[in-house]
């Protein structure tokens, strides 16, 4: 077995930074006069940055990732909300960003707890699983009544995206801004929405770009570490900071990639993964890596949930992971409020490769197995997690599809983000099991 | 003397095409030659269906134990979409041409794939993505362009065209049924509400699997019959049901028919109830833009009903505070499919406005079959713990 040079990445601290400082920035913002929203992850975050450059996000699921990640935290948090009356099987991030709320407890990146639980300005969000909108709902009557906004993006996949469609989002967001200038009492700067629209899709490629690195051997980055780096996508992918620390760590990967720097000592195993992770049990991967030499080149979660890519071709038949054009890229000119507007509609609902399988098994089906044959995976381990119905839909039948197709699959049961759902144990079991059934020695 | 519900021949009508919706449909097409489409959830524009000449059917579930769906659907996923599938994978839908989803919560439209795709049978799916935020005013709009591409696919399928005069006629039928069912539900208002909830899901269940001219025929005679009806069985506590896909007749046995404190059920706000018929198309020249504005403004599935910018503007929460007090509703049943996230997440707010109000409420898990001991202890705590605040009043 070849032994490969390891080396930890020089911008770790650049991000963990970052992180550290958005959860700060939004609880000390009213301190310096400026806003707070809150919203989910997938909101056009592009849009409040119009609010001016003291506006501070607070994006719900890695909040909730995050407090899943601080097990005694989550489960007071969880507890919490189930006592009033929120039923167990609903998602994983939201309970715990309930749980959060109704305790008044509010959660450092370190996982310093904080009170009380700083209330937003207003909600911001958008709608595609059968949560988004009502968890800011019910956030902002638990909070005592905060102003909240969703935009409904569930158009279809992006390979039949037409100007009707473009235009019910847009029409949406264009209302969101008056909304917001009312109830922020502040004039909104059009200068500000572009650069914002900008930096969201630069964010996005590069991302998807740096993603495709991983398609080297040995793999530059494991899964693991790319769950620190695919987050600033989700916190604020707007902000010309996040631009420049993906500049810089898509430099770094591809410096590894040349200097045959890998993730593992040894890889003898590549697979890739397709749900959220169980956040307060990432050792799985460890254990993998450890053990095994398995190396998860990642995932259709951390290359699709904030990684701008082609997705399906033209006629719906073939998936292509290939980065998707920026808007200089595209030779589109975003010179006014509307054209930003529709350049964000389009970009998320077309290129955002996790909204494509909402509307068909088979998008995800040709996604994941195209995604084991770009990245060269011997396999996919699945995560049937129970704390996220809409990354569950469609996971059994691309199951089936894979084993048809001569994947080696493996799955395991949890929860992303609610610590009482998942087997230690015997997801370790399930492991051992695979990997012999493959004839994966274990490292000596 | 009046003759008594249970006796009437329409009743017993809607009873039979309710347990026997196969061999209807079977029938139809022998009759007919016609096609028949299986639709997942009630935001598909049936009328356009209709209009082509085919017969729209509601797909249900058997209410049987099974494990058929396991490989294909999640444990997570709720009881009526693996009770769905199953029918599909028993080949108890074999007589299906095509089928459908106006876009619906997630449990459904995993139910729909995996239906379009391994029921032999089907030669034509359609999946019609539908607003989900059906408060925001650009909806109707941008439900009327996807149902004009929706009305394409079926002429394409079915080789034929379909006119403004063919839907308006096929309107016509369905607002007729509308109206219909709307009177039946206005005498439930009365002290004596004719019908219970049992013949109302018969009557409303057997609407969504026949076709609805002939189902018009015998509504109109239950609604001339209705003034004269008797029923010989006590109103006891009047209930309303708020819940999804409740059709399982056990449940309205158990509470209606087999407890020791007499009740009955004045209104359903479900989608095998008011939520599927409750609100007409109203005419316009556009006949599309006029059935796009029926599906996004009639009182909306929960999956469907976030308000934007005003988050207290739920429109399902204010019909539910209209019918309570029009109704004269007592205490309100929430029957909540086990894993309906939808309903879930409106719960803790329900609660809320149903507390506010004064009214008791009590909330029920539904499975693929029901815990009816369980069930009947707490529904009689219910109208117990009633009684007793009457005392002190
Ligand atoms: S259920 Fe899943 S997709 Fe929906 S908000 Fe939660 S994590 Fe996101
Ligand atoms: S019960 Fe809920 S989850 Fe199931 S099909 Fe109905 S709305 Fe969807």
């Amino acid at each position: 077995m070849t032994e490969v040079k390891v080396r930890p990445f020089e911008c770790w601290d650049d991000f963990k930074k970052y992180r550290m400082e958005y959860y700060k920035n939004y609880l000390e913002a009213k301190e310096k006069g400026g806003i707070r929203w809150a919203g989910s992850a997938w909101a056009f975050d592009a849009v409040p940055a119009g609010l001016g450059e003291d506006v501070y996000p607070l994006t719900g699921e890695p909040y909730g990732a995050t407090c899943a990640f601080f097990r005694d935290f989550s489960y007071r948090a969880l507890e919490a909300i189930e006592r009033k009356g929120a039923a167990r099987d609903l998602c994983g991030y939201m309970r715990n960003y309930w749980g959060s709320i109704a305790m008044n407890k509010y959660l450092l990146a370190d996982g310093t707890e904080v009170e009380p639980f700083p209330k937003p300005d207003f909600n911001f969000t958008i709608h595609i699983c059968c949560t988004h909108a009502k968890w800011y709902h019910y956030a902002a009557e638990l909070e005592g009544g905060v102003p909240t906004y969703a935009v409904d993006i569930s158009v279809g996949p992006g390979y039949l995206l037409d100007d009707k469609k473009i235009e019910y989002v847009v029409r949406q967001l264009e209302d969101a801004i008056t909304w917001m200038e009312k109830v922020t009492g502040r004039e909104y700067d059009d200068e500000l929405l572009i650069k914002a629209v900008e930096n969201e899709a630069k964010s996005m490629t590069l991302w998807a770009k740096i993603c495709k690195l991983n398609q080297a051997t040995p793999a530059p980055m494991e899964e693991k570490s790319m769950f620190s780096f695919y987050v600033l996508t989700l916190l604020k992918r707007s902000d010309e900071k996040v631009v420049k620390l993906y500049e810089k760590l898509y430099k770094e990967v591809e410096s590894r990639v040349k200097r045959g720097i890998g993730a593992l000592t040894y890889e003898q195993f590549r697979f890739v993964t397709d749900n959220p992770p169980p956040w307060p049990f990432l050792k799985v991967y460890r254990y993998l890596e450890q053990t095994y030499g398995a190396v998860s080149v990642g995932s259709i979660y951390t290359f699709g949930l904030g990684g701008a890519w082609k997705c399906m071709d033209e006629k719906g038949e073939k998936w292509v992971w290939e980065p998707a054009p920026t808007p200089e890229e595209a030779g589109f000119e975003i010179h006014d409020r509307r054209s930003a507007l529709w350049w964000t509609a389009m970009f998320n609902l077309k290129y955002r490769a996790s909204w494509q399988h909402e509307y068909s098994h088979w998008i995800r089906k040709l996604e994941t197995y195209q995604m084991i044959k770009d990245w060269k995976a011997d396999a996919i381990i699945m995560h049937l997690n129970r704390g996220c119905e809409l990354w569950n839909m469609s996971t059994l039948e691309v199951r089936d599809y894979l084993v048809k197709q001569g994947v080696p699959v493996a799955t395991y049961e949890g929860n992303m983000a609610d610590p009482r759902e998942f087997d230690e144990a015997r997801t370790f079991n399930v492991i051992d099991s695979f990997m012999q059934s493959l004839g994966v020695e274990k490292l000596a | 003397m009046g003759e008594n519900v249970e006796n009437l021949p329409e009743i017993r009508q809607f009873k039979e095409w309710f347990e026997k919706r196969h061999e209807y449909a079977k029938k139809w097409k022998e009759k007919t030659g016609g096609k028949v489409v299986g639709y997942f959830c009630t935001y598909v524009p049936e009328e356009i269906l209709y209009a082509a000449g085919i017969l729209p059917v509601r797909i249900l579930g058997s209410h049987e134990p099974e494990s058929i769906t396991r490989p294909y659907l999640h444990d997570m996923y709720c009881p009526f979409c693996h009770d769905t599938l199953a029918q599909g994978l028993q080949g108890r839908y074999n007589y299906l041409d095509g089928v459908t989803i106006a876009q619906s919560c997630l449990h459904m439209r995993q139910s729909y794939f995996s239906f379009a795709d391994r029921v032999e049978n089907i030669e034509w799916s359609y999946y019609l993505p539908f607003p989900h935020g059906v408060n925001n005013p650009y909806a109707a709009d941008y439900a009327k362009h996807e149902f004009e591409k929706f009305k394409a696919a079926v002429e394409e399928w079915t080789g034929t065209t379909i006119s403004d005069k063919d839907l308006e006629e096929a309107i016509q039928v369905y607002n007729k049924n509308r109206e219909l069912m709307m009177k039946v539900f206005e005498f439930r208002k009365a002290d004596d509400p004719k019908i219970t909830g049992l013949h109302a899901m018969y009557m409303v269940v057997s609407s969504q699997v026949v076709d609805k001219a002939e189902h018009n025929e015998v509504l109109e005679s239950l609604v001339e019959k209705l003034p004269e009806v008797e029923s010989d069985r006590e109103v006891g506590t009047r209930f309303m049901l708020i819940g999804s896909e409740d059709y399982d007749e056990e449940l309205f046995k158990l509470i209606e028919y087999g407890m020791d404190y007499p009740a009955t059920f004045v209104f359903e706000e479900n989608c095998t109830g008011s939520r599927y018929f409750w609100g007409t198309v109203e005419n316009g020249d556009d006949k599309l833009m006029a059935l796009a504005r029926r599906y996004v403004y009639r009182v909306p599935c929960p999956a469907k009903d976030w308000a934007r910018g005003d988050f207290f503007g739920r429109r399902r929460f204010q019909f539910i505070e209209r019918v309570i007090k029009d109704w004269n509703v007592e205490a309100v049943i929430i029957a909540q499919m086990k894993f309906c996230d939808p309903h879930e997440l409106d719960i803790p707010s329900l609660r809320d406005m149903l507390d506010k109000m004064g009214v008791p409420h009590l909330h029920l898990e539904l499975d693929l079959t029901q815990p009816v001991g369980q069930f009947r202890t707490r529904v009689e705590a219910l109208i117990e713990s009633m009684g007793e605040e009457d005392l002190y009043i």
